[in-house]
């Protein structure tokens, strides 16, 4: 069994504007001592998927559906108390600005033991010592002072820091982390994300980080989820994900982000258009308003999450053939653009045949 | 980019201290805050330059010192071979036709109570050009179409836009009077994954068709890397290395500078690999940096000389000028810097260029 099992979670918000369709039929399975890295841009759905796991997201206006099993318990049906118990214990959480997490009139130290005795049964004294002792594994030089300080005394990555050591105090079994480094220079997110695995490889928990880096999930990241408009498009391995990518979205931010090892000469790739109203989604699949290889076909059918072809454990949601987006991605690899490639997305559909014509 | 054009601008020893008071009724000045701490360096006409560094190195406030937003404490930025440190009043104003700029955030840059329209044609008003209103319309909708914004919005509020899309309006803002200076303080690092691409693709175009000369302010190595001529490299208000992007990001000579280059994620689980070479502790404060070279503190190969003695940027053979004793030698840098990094797989390299 699964540490924690997401099946086919929905959460919709109910706004004047009208029902914003935030995540829409997830699933997902994080196993002890892996890393889950599920990335999207702004209003994918991915932070509020996370959210969802600690019950951040319950209200009047909320409708969730689906499970969230976590140790075989659904979340979902856990009462606000349970819920409680669980949160900051079993499950942590580290958000992405540090600065607006902690809370400024306490100390440090304070916070970290509030953390603690909210959970555990301990003498403050207790509790003092082992937040010293949580600066200290969490690289904090000199936290017997530290301890005693404001968040304002803190630098940005001695405040994320503090979040983690928060985080762990209890020692949890699943961390989630949002965006943990993206607030941070480079140098320190690259102390922050080597104490996180370092961290785990100790405690043995279970990571899910949320990030648009797919940098930082090249590095860290066991399994990535893709996410798009609140459905998770692209699914496997990290190696999967990156040696064969599947999804024509996938394609785009691996081709449209700027990268050390690629010298002046190439030229980005933008994905056209922006991420599409949650409210009013396109039809079809989503992304194709988008989609370099767009068919008729595309803009009526909802292509589902199904495995890919020969990959075990891969998933896309892709309404192209494997055979034709192997060929795509090879021809983008080789330095192709999309519009020299399209021609292949036309070949299937006159392969196909009776698909018929809508419209023009 | 010819080395033989003549340099567009030149910094020299530019300070800038920002003084630090204590007491609410009679301030005294008890320190002061070295951003810029005896900077120097060209910009050559045509080229874009790459301002690289963590937060608080100064290179936002160099940017600003040399658009004259910010008044330098010492040291002289020379425009076209005129030293512009002096002007005021209207030579000043002159000088801002010829600089302009591009900021960071795209929500806070905008006057959220102007329509887009007038905030496209504020530097004709200031400016006193294209008087008439039907004139200044159809130029600020040129404008609106080639940084691809449909000119129909011209009536439309910045909050109508797309993050993406704001920035689009910023950079027609800039690019209205034809500068020949563009400085773009992190210009995408607001802005989604996806669309980012689309921002710096439009700059690059922008800077090919009216031969802008670009400073180009990042945190992002992988933007910079993608988007400049040659790079600087700052650190606690000092240029710690400066070459040109190949050299500079393929043999990179400071400690600092392989520092940053290791520390950067690559979205590639096999080529990103290398033994990466972790900084302790943080960057520490302008107000009080280390004696002689700033970055002994953190330094994985200071020596005793490195905290007594500062090091000057000298040429280091191999393309760039670095600021350092020791600086890092080849097989460091194999090991250290992602493994495409130091052997482009189209590129042959045999020791070639060993310095």
């Amino acid at each position: 069994m699964s540490l924690l099992a997401v099946e086919d979670l929905r959460v919709q918000f109910v706004t004047d504007d009208g029902v914003v369709h935030a995540v829409d039929g997830i699933s997902y399975a994080v196993e002890t001592g892996t890393t889950l890295g599920i990335v999207g841009e702004s209003g994918s759905g991915k932070t509020v998927s996370s959210l969802t796991t600690m019950g951040l997201t319950r209200g009047g206006s909320t409708r969730i559906s689906g499970t969230i099993q976590f140790e075989g318990r659904d979340l979902l049906q856990a009462s606000d108390e349970e819920l409680r118990s669980i949160r900051g214990n079993d499950i942590a959480m580290i958000f992405q600005d540090p600065l607006s997490s902690l809370h400024p009139f306490y100390k440090v130290g304070t916070q970290l033991v509030e953390t603690m005795l909210a959970h555990r049964d301990l003498s403050k004294a207790a509790a003092r010592d082992r937040a010293v002792e949580l600066l200290q594994l969490v690289g904090i030089p000199d936290p017997q002072r530290r301890v005693d300080q404001y968040p304002h005394e803190f630098s940005g990555g001695m405040r994320q820091r503090a979040m983690i050591a928060m985080a762990l105090a209890n020692e949890p079994k699943l961390l989630i982390a949002d965006e943990p480094t993206t607030a941070l220079d480079v140098t320190v997110q690259a102390q922050i994300l080597a104490l996180m695995q370092d961290l785990q490889n100790r405690l043995g928990m279970a990571v899910i980080i949320i990030t648009h880096d797919l940098g930082v999930v090249a590095e860290i990241a066991d399994e990535i989820a893709v996410m798009y408009a609140g459905r998770i498009v692209e699914h496997g391995s990290t190696n999967q994900i990156f040696s064969a990518p599947q999804h024509p979205y996938t394609w785009g931010l691996l081709k449209s982000i700027p990268r050390l090892d690629v010298g002046r000469s190439d030229e980005l790739v933008p994905i056209s258009g922006r991420p599409p109203s949650l409210i009013n989604r396109p039809s079809g699949c989503f992304f194709h308003p988008r989609c370099p290889y767009v068919r008729d076909r595309h803009r009526r059918v909802d292509p589902r999450l199904e495995p890919v072809d020969g990959d075990r454990g891969h998933e896309v949601a892709c309404l192209l053939s494997a055979a034709v987006r192997g060929k795509i991605w090879d021809g983008l690899r080789s330095g192709r653009d999309a519009e020299s490639l399209r021609g292949l997305a036309e070949t299937e559909q006159a392969a196909a045949g009776s698909v018929p014509k809508a419209g023009t | 980019m010819t080395a033989t054009a003549p340099p567009l601008i030149e910094v020299r020893n530019l300070v800038k201290h920002f003084p630090i008071t204590s007491g609410i009724v009679l301030q005294r000045q008890v320190g002061a805050v070295k951003a810029v701490d005896d900077v120097s360096f060209d910009v050559r006409s045509g080229e874009t330059l790459g301002l690289v560094g963590e937060t608080g190195c100064g290179k936002s406030t160099t940017a600003r010192l040399i658009v004259r937003l910010l008044e330098p404490t010492s040291g002289t930025v020379t425009f076209e071979g005129e030293d512009v440190t002096g002007r005021s009043g209207a030579s000043l104003k002159a000088l801002r036709r010829e600089m302009q700029m591009i900021f960071q955030d795209p929500y806070s840059s905008l006057n959220p109570r102007k329509t887009v329209g007038s905030i496209i044609a504020e530097p004709f008003v200031i400016h006193g050009l294209l008087s008439g209103e039907g004139e200044r319309k159809r130029r600020v909708q040129q404008l609106m179409d080639r940084v691809g914004l449909n000119p129909e919005h011209y009536n439309r509020y910045p909050h109508e836009f797309s993050g993406g899309q704001r920035q689009r309006i910023g950079v027609a803002r800039a690019i209205a009077l034809e500068p020949k200076l563009l400085v773009a303080d992190e210009p995408v690092s607001a802005l989604d994954v996806s669309i980012q691409a689309q921002v710096l693709n439009l700059l690059r175009e922008l800077q090919r068709e009216m031969g802008l000369t670009l400073i180009f302010i990042a945190h992002d190595l992988s933007v910079v890397r993608h988007m400049c001529d040659r790079v600087a490299v700052m650190y606690l208000g000092k240029i710690a290395e400066l070459g040109d992007n190949d050299a500079l990001y393929g043999f990179p000579r400071h400690p600092y500078t392989g520092a940053l280059l290791s520390a950067v994620p690559v979205p590639d689980p096999e080529t990103g690999r290398r033994d990466r070479q972790l900084l302790s502790g943080d960057v520490p404060s302008p107000a009080n940096p280390p004696q002689a070279c700033r970055f002994h503190t953190r330094c994985p190969k200071a020596q005793e000389v490195c905290s007594t003695e500062e090091p000057l940027l000298e040429d280091k053979g191999t393309g760039t000028v670095a600021a350092c004793h020791f600086p890092l030698t080849r097989d460091e840098v194999t090991l250290r810097l992602p493994v495409a990094l130091t052997e482009p797989p189209d590129v042959p390299v045999a020791g070639s260029e060993r310095a």
